[in-house]
């Protein structure tokens, strides 16, 4: 780039970036100061959050289920909520500020936030119902499935095992069709399946 | 011959059937051709004049080239994907409304005068650009694939989704112009403890992604071209983030902010969903790149062979998210013997690349499959070989070899197949 750069753009004033920088990492980086506790919490989840996710974060229909499902993630249908998979707190007081509720993004209070976090921690069953979680408290909260997550390592695993020479002749000596997706038949039709026409 | 024998020879050769070959040619038709003897409509009237037209539109007849979504998939279709019509195109662009859309809080409207990009963090100066700001610093041009990190992802138990359409169309290829993300960063000056960005869409999901500061510094761009014309509303207008051989979800879109820090952020892109489970619980983080791919989009379950036996034209798409594709090889019988495909246009790094193979179908079964060798060395393997690693519910990053079984009518199926 050139020397002293291109003298483009202006100096971000504090008002803007406090308005605009609002992300949470798992040190605390970036919690605003504030409390909520768990009931405070569940009456804003009631009537925020329930008709998607269910009364008790099982998840309504297809969306989102964000309790329980602890000692799922090795079996055939693994369960990946708040409580059994997600590994920082952070990350549910982030999103839920950033993002939620769908469709109305960015509503909440903080103060609303952490109570709703701390009652999404107690359909998880790692709260008491008289918790609340706080800028201070934040850090006690231990997500179990935090130490199960690790650094890409397909350069190890992969990468080499998949390089190398392949087979070009009499590679196979019978083969058998194991599996069709016909058989089970669930891609929209071309011919003007539900809802798949624009 | 002479004209009289050779007229005897076509009827005589129209008896024997039509569609016989002859002398490897198909026979003429016993009466003559409509399309040629009847006077059609457009060779009469006259057509529409330039001013009809002002952004012109693909022709009636190709209707059916469009994006399609899969309802079952999702809760709900504003926090969903669509996708490319692969078995429809050709070449390795793809234009600009069939390019297939992932949000996850919709399409966000901006206003481009409202537009502004912030930089801040840990940098000397935090920085806000306007969109005319932006298009003062120096221009790159690349074409690079985008593809979205569960392409395929729901193939990993098995055939599920009939045309890869649905199995591989969470893709596209276009050409950005965009500026170097490195110029914008050094306008703001990086401080020395900064080694992670996080960029931050404006949409209502606000999506937002830990990126390493090399790879911000290496190829990323913020892009607000693609295939020369303004980025469409959907793919992020009027600013996108491009991050070359990455997955899909990393590239940003309707770019507002990128703040540096000195951790990655571990926001629920990159914790809840963009994570891979393993069969023994653990989860791999942060597997950005995407591995060599292939696929045969023709022909396919969408685009079945109609022409009976003779000269057939099979083709596809390769790409690695690690380099180029120097090779492709092709299998017409599940893998038993393979061919090397013919590689065509031009092959640009993390870019999508077109194979073609030529070969006279005798109108028996065909298992087929392409095998996308990168310029790394490495060779796409199979879906049972990445299952042996991965287990079935790692959701992300399938890459594995695609089987179409075409029977004897030429109808396309997917299908697995024995190793």
């Amino acid at each position: 780039s050139r020397d002293g750069g291109y003298g483009l753009g202006r100096a971000a004033l504090e008002e803007e970036v406090a308005a605009w920088d609002i992300d949470i990492r798992p040190d605390g980086q970036g919690l605003p100061e504030g409390e909520g506790d768990v009931w405070t919490g569940e009456e804003l989840y009631v009537a925020q959050c329930a008709t998607c996710h269910g009364d008790f974060g099982e998840g309504a229909g297809r969306w989102p289920q964000l309790a329980l499902g602890m000692g799922t993630l090795t079996s055939d249908d693994p369960v990946k909520t708040v409580g059994s998979y997600w590994p920082y707190l952070s990350t549910v007081w982030d999103y839920v500020h950033r993002a939620m509720p769908f469709g109305a993004a960015q509503t909440l209070s903080d103060d609303e936030v952490y109570a709703i976090t701390a009652y999404i921690l107690y359909l998880n069953e790692l709260v008491e119902d008289d918790f609340v979680l706080s800028s201070s408290s934040f850090a006690d909260v231990e997500m179990p499935n935090a130490g199960n997550f690790f650094m890409d390592d397909r350069p190890d695993t992969e990468l080499t095992a998949f390089s190398g020479e392949v087979c070009m002749e009499n590679c196979k000596e019978d083969v058998q069709i194991t599996a069709r997706a016909r058989v089970l038949d669930v891609t929209p039709d071309a011919g003007g399946g539900e809802g798949t026409d624009p | 011959m002479t004209d009289t024998s050779r007229r005897s020879f076509l009827r005589g050769a129209a008896i024997s059937g039509a569609g016989a070959l002859v002398g490897g040619r198909v026979a003429a038709q016993a009466a003559p051709d409509p399309a040629i003897t009847e006077l059609q409509p457009w060779q009469q009237y006259l057509g529409e004049g330039v001013d009809a037209r002002p952004y012109g539109m693909p022709s009636e007849h190709e209707a059916h080239v469009v994006r399609r979504d899969v309802p079952w998939l999702t809760a709900d279709p504003v926090s969903s994907v669509n996708f490319t019509p692969l078995h429809e195109l050709d070449g390795i662009i793809t234009p600009n409304g069939l390019c297939f859309e992932r949000h996850h809080g919709g399409i966000a409207e901006i206003d481009p005068g409202a537009y502004r990009l912030m930089i801040n963090g840990l940098v000397d100066t935090p920085l806000v650009f306007t969109l005319d700001d932006l298009k003062r610093f120096p221009r790159e041009n690349h074409a690079y694939f985008l593809e979205c990190a569960a392409n395929s992802g729901m193939e990993w138990r098995g055939a599920q989704l009939n045309g890869c359409q649905f199995t591989h169309g969470m893709i596209h290829n276009v050409m950005y112009t965009g500026v170097p993300l490195r110029l914008l960063l050094e306008e703001a000056g990086i401080k020395t403890a900064g080694k992670w960005i996080l960029p931050e869409g404006a949409d209502a999901s606000a999506m937002t992604r830990s990126i390493p500061l090399e790879k911000a510094l290496d190829d990323c761009l913020v892009a607000f071209k693609m295939n020369g014309e303004a980025l469409r509303p959907e793919q992020g207008y009027p600013v996108r983030l491009v991050v070359p051989g990455w997955e899909g979800n990393m590239w940003v879109k309707w770019l507002r902010r990128i703040e540096i820090g000195d951790q990655p952020w571990h926001h629920r892109e990159e914790t809840s969903k963009y994570t891979d489970l393993l069969p023994d619980g653990q989860a791999r983080r942060f597997t950005w790149e995407m591995d060599a791919k292939s696929v045969i989009t023709n022909p396919s379950p969408q685009a079945p062979i109609t022409h009976g036996p003779g000269p057939t034209v099979l083709t596809g798409i390769a790409w690695s998210g690690r380099g180029t594709i120097p090779r492709v090889d092709v299998t017409l019988d599940g893998g038993a013997t393979w061919a090397r495909a013919r590689m065509s246009g031009p092959s640009f790094d993390k870019s999508m690349h077109r194979f073609y193979y030529e070969f006279d179908w005798d109108g028996r079964p065909l298992l087929l499959q392409s095998r996308a060798h990168d310029s790394t060395g490495y060779v796409q393997p199979t879906k049972d070989m990445l299952r042996e690693v991965r287990g079935e519910n790692s959701i992300y990053h399938n890459n594995g070899i695609q089987t179409w079984a075409v029977n004897e009518q030429g109808v396309a199926e997917n299908v697995e197949v024995s190793s």
